[in-house]
């Protein structure tokens, strides 16, 4: 037996690929799981193997982070992978997709090759790769998406830029079926959105910031729906915020056209509002919307209309967001809060448990074609402890991220991560 | 056999092949054929028509179909003239019958013409009193150009019918793709076409043929691959990424023709790009490539055109 053999004890399993919620346990032998479920109790066990009793405390998949900017290579004073990682590793993520907008842009196959060497070596979570959708993210010629793909990369994306150029669009949307990878786009029509910072609407008039209109969104998500009908590729919104994009995504599911949905903690958590006294830690592409979005976002996650929660962690430095709000950098820093966060919808009875986690878990594992996020027999065990009600206040300056951005700032949250394990490997231990 | 043939070919124009039969189309085949051994000979030149006038009216550059066609009418001992045309200087349709107006006024028997245009020889057919030949319109057709490749297709592998036939690339932009499944599908023969999904029209399936993304599923056990020509000038941040992920995917090299029948023709209208569409090791190797025999065939198919359309009592 190594260090990766283990058993864990005592726990909530819970499992939305196969919808499992029971006491149960799990046995590890060389970073693998061996066995799990209900049968397994001390007696069922070598005396030899380590155990952990979880105290009946929520044992998970480790979460998978469909949307992450990492920033290396180029952008280290705001993140690293090996930073990143262990900010990941507190919020029970196990698996990054790490963003292309990196110094290079991830638009060739070299970097790909780069930086998945680099992450082995320097991180603790598992990492995959979005490649670029266009040559360095400026929306004119399309990336060679092809062999980014013989490289690795499990998605395309332009990260926060929406591609304007609409044949443009329907090409790189047709030539993405060829490789079965998802189009993951920034669904905001940029001749709309201008130098908008905020969501049109009394606030904006009263902070007198320039807004950007709701509908923004929706006619991007409703021209990229008739693409993606039009070419068959797989096409996801990376966060969705307002209330008339969710009706178009739901119609287009009716139709049974690809497409699916994502959104972050701080647009189902927080409405527009939270700008305040000009609090640039609240400024995030797209902007904040209003209550009534807001509760639209929860109920299109209740209903299935949004897939899944990805953390958008967007780290910034000190100096990019101390500034007036419109010159400050729009982001968040999201890897240790995605969890916690969500599980207010748990919390106020918005949403079952299984359900919720199925949106970090098996939704984007699926979404980028990932053996992850799900508990299963000779698959790595990437697992997550939680308390489920252990409550706790977000100090922005404790965060392990290297940038302390968060939008919840001060917040008090309810429930927390206990411990998360890749590969049977031990990453965080957060105590009891 | 010629003389034969001019009372069975029933066409006033050549146009298009889709509407041509398979018997239009072995006539026009047959009666290459003799003048493929007359190319051959020391002595090209015939007297068929002589005192006949030819004008090939060119409004988009092209040497070898222009050549070709002109080099046909003077073995037949035909008047041809040429005239190139600025497309800058002509591009509306009233134009176009202006110039015809003009040239029908000088009395000639066969007008060949190349446009930018999908559809101008047909518009120009119906303004003159002789015959017009396409020499390529738009991403129309380009029937002279498929009935040289079907005539390389039938010398060396002695039939069409039955024959799988691969045609890859640049499908949406090609009128010699067009022209070549048209007609390949009346010969019987079965086509496939093959390229990234941003160079094949949305519906492709309904000209009657199989498509496919993947080079080597397209490929695998056909008896004829025909290359098409990639507009490289127009390819960067266009329909593909790069040149040198073309060339990965769909560029025609050994490992991908392997999967090809052991005796597989491959085929390419020209000018080619090498290193982009078709490895030149490939492109060199004439026991395998026919690209040379083509442009033989070429004069050949445009003879048998021109003397099947001016000679005699066609309709």
């Amino acid at each position: 037996m190594n260090q990766n053999s283990f058993a864990i004890l005592n726990a909530r399993l819970l499992d939305p690929a196969t919808d499992t919620d029971t006491i149960g346990g799990i046995l590890v032998e060389d970073g693998l799981v061996k066995d799990w479920g209900a049968h397994l109790n001390k007696e069922a066990l070598s005396s030899e193997i380590e155990v952990i009793d979880a105290e009946g405390h929520c044992l998970i998949p480790g979460l998978v982070d469909a949307h992450a900017y990492l920033c290396e290579p180029g952008k280290e004073h705001r993140e690293t992978m090996a930073t990143a990682g262990l900010a990941a590793a507190a919020g029970g993520i196990t698996t990054i997709n790490a963003f292309p907008a990196t110094e290079p842009v991830i638009d060739d196959p070299s970097l790909v090759e780069m930086v998945k060497r680099r992450a082995l070596e320097t991180c603790p979570v598992n990492i995959c790769i979005t490649g670029a959708l266009t040559r360095n993210l400026d929306g004119k010629e399309m990336a060679e998406l092809g062999l980014l793909s013989e490289a690795g990369v499990v998605a395309f994306s332009d990260g926060q830029f929406a591609i304007s150029d609409i044949n443009l669009m329907k090409r790189a949307l047709s030539y993405s079926t060829l490789f079965d990878k998802p189009v993951i786009v920034h669904a905001e029509e940029p001749n709309l959105a201008g130098d908008g910072v905020i969501t049109g609407g009394r606030t904006a008039t009263f902070m007198g910031l320039k807004s950007i209109p709701s509908c923004a969104e929706a006619i991007l998500v409703e021209r990229d729906i008739r693409l993606a009908a039009m070419t068959g590729a797989k096409w996801h919104a990376a966060h969705l915020s307002t209330a008339d994009a969710l009706n178009s995504i739901r119609r287009a599911k009716d139709q049974q056209i690809s497409v699916t949905a994502g959104t972050a903690p701080h647009y189902h958590a927080l409405n527009d509002l939270e700008v305040g006294e000009y609090r640039t830690f609240a400024r995030v592409s797209p902007p904040l919307r209003t209550e009534e979005d807001r509760m639209a976002l929860v109920e299109a996650l209740v209903d299935g209309t949004i897939d899944v929660i990805s953390s958008q962690h967007l780290p910034q430095s000190a100096d990019s967001k101390r500034l007036p709000f419109a010159q400050a950098k729009p982001g968040v820093s999201g890897l240790e809060t995605m969890l916690p966060v969500s599980l207010r919808l748990y919390h106020n009875q918005q949403m079952g448990l299984l359900p919720l986690l199925r949106t970090m878990t098996v939704a984007p594992a699926k979404l980028l074609g990932l053996d992850k996020g799900r508990i299963e027999k000779g698959k790595a065990a990437d697992l997550c402890l939680i308390n489920l009600d252990k409550p706790w206040q977000v100090v922005g300056t404790d965060l392990l991220s290297k940038s302390k951005n968060t939008a919840f700032d001060g917040h008090l949250l309810q429930g927390k991560v206990l411990k998360t394990w890749v590969g049977g490997k031990c990453i965080f231990d957060g105590g009891k | 056999m010629t003389q034969t043939a001019k009372h069975q070919f029933a066409h006033r124009h050549l146009l298009d092949i889709a509407r041509l039969s398979e018997g239009d189309i072995n006539l026009l085949l047959d009666t290459a054929e003799t003048y493929v051994d007359k190319s051959r000979t020391g002595d090209k030149k015939l007297s068929l028509l002589r005192g006949r006038t030819q004008i090939n009216l060119f409004f988009e550059n092209s040497t070898r179909t222009r050549t070709s066609f002109e080099l046909a009418g003077k073995r037949l001992g035909a008047d041809v003239i040429n005239m190139s045309v600025s497309s800058s200087s002509v591009k509306k349709g009233e134009t176009l019958i202006d110039t015809a107006m003009t040239l029908n006024a000088m009395h000639p028997d066969v007008l060949v013409i190349r446009h930018s245009d999908s559809g101008a020889p047909h518009l120009l057919s119906q303004k003159v009193d002789c015959a017009v030949i396409n020499g390529g319109d738009g991403s129309h057709e380009h029937p002279t150009q498929a009935l040289l490749d079907a005539l390389t297709i039938r010398n060396r592998k002695g039939k069409l019918a039955g024959l799988t036939v691969a045609i890859c690339g640049d499908i949406l932009h090609s009128r010699v793709a067009r022209s070549n499944i048209a007609l390949l599908n009346i010969m019987g023969a079965r086509v496939r076409i093959v390229g990234p999904p941003t160079l094949i029209p949305s519906n492709a399936k309904t000209l009657g043929v199989e498509v496919y993304h993947n080079m080597k599923e397209g490929l695998k056990d056909a008896d004829i691959v025909m290359m098409l020509r990639l507009q490289t000038e127009r390819m960067q941040g266009a329909y593909v990424p790069s040149i040198r992920e073309y060339f990965h995917f769909y560029g025609l090299d050994k490992q991908k023709l392997s999967v090809a029948k052991e005796d597989a023709l491959i085929m390419h209208p020209g000018p080619m790009n090498r290193g982009v569409e078709i490895d030149s090791e490939l492109a060199d190797d004439l026991n395998i490539s026919a690209i040379s025999e083509q442009v033989e065939m070429g004069v050949a198919v445009r003879m048998a055109c021109l003397d099947l359309l001016t000679r005699g009592d066609a309709q």
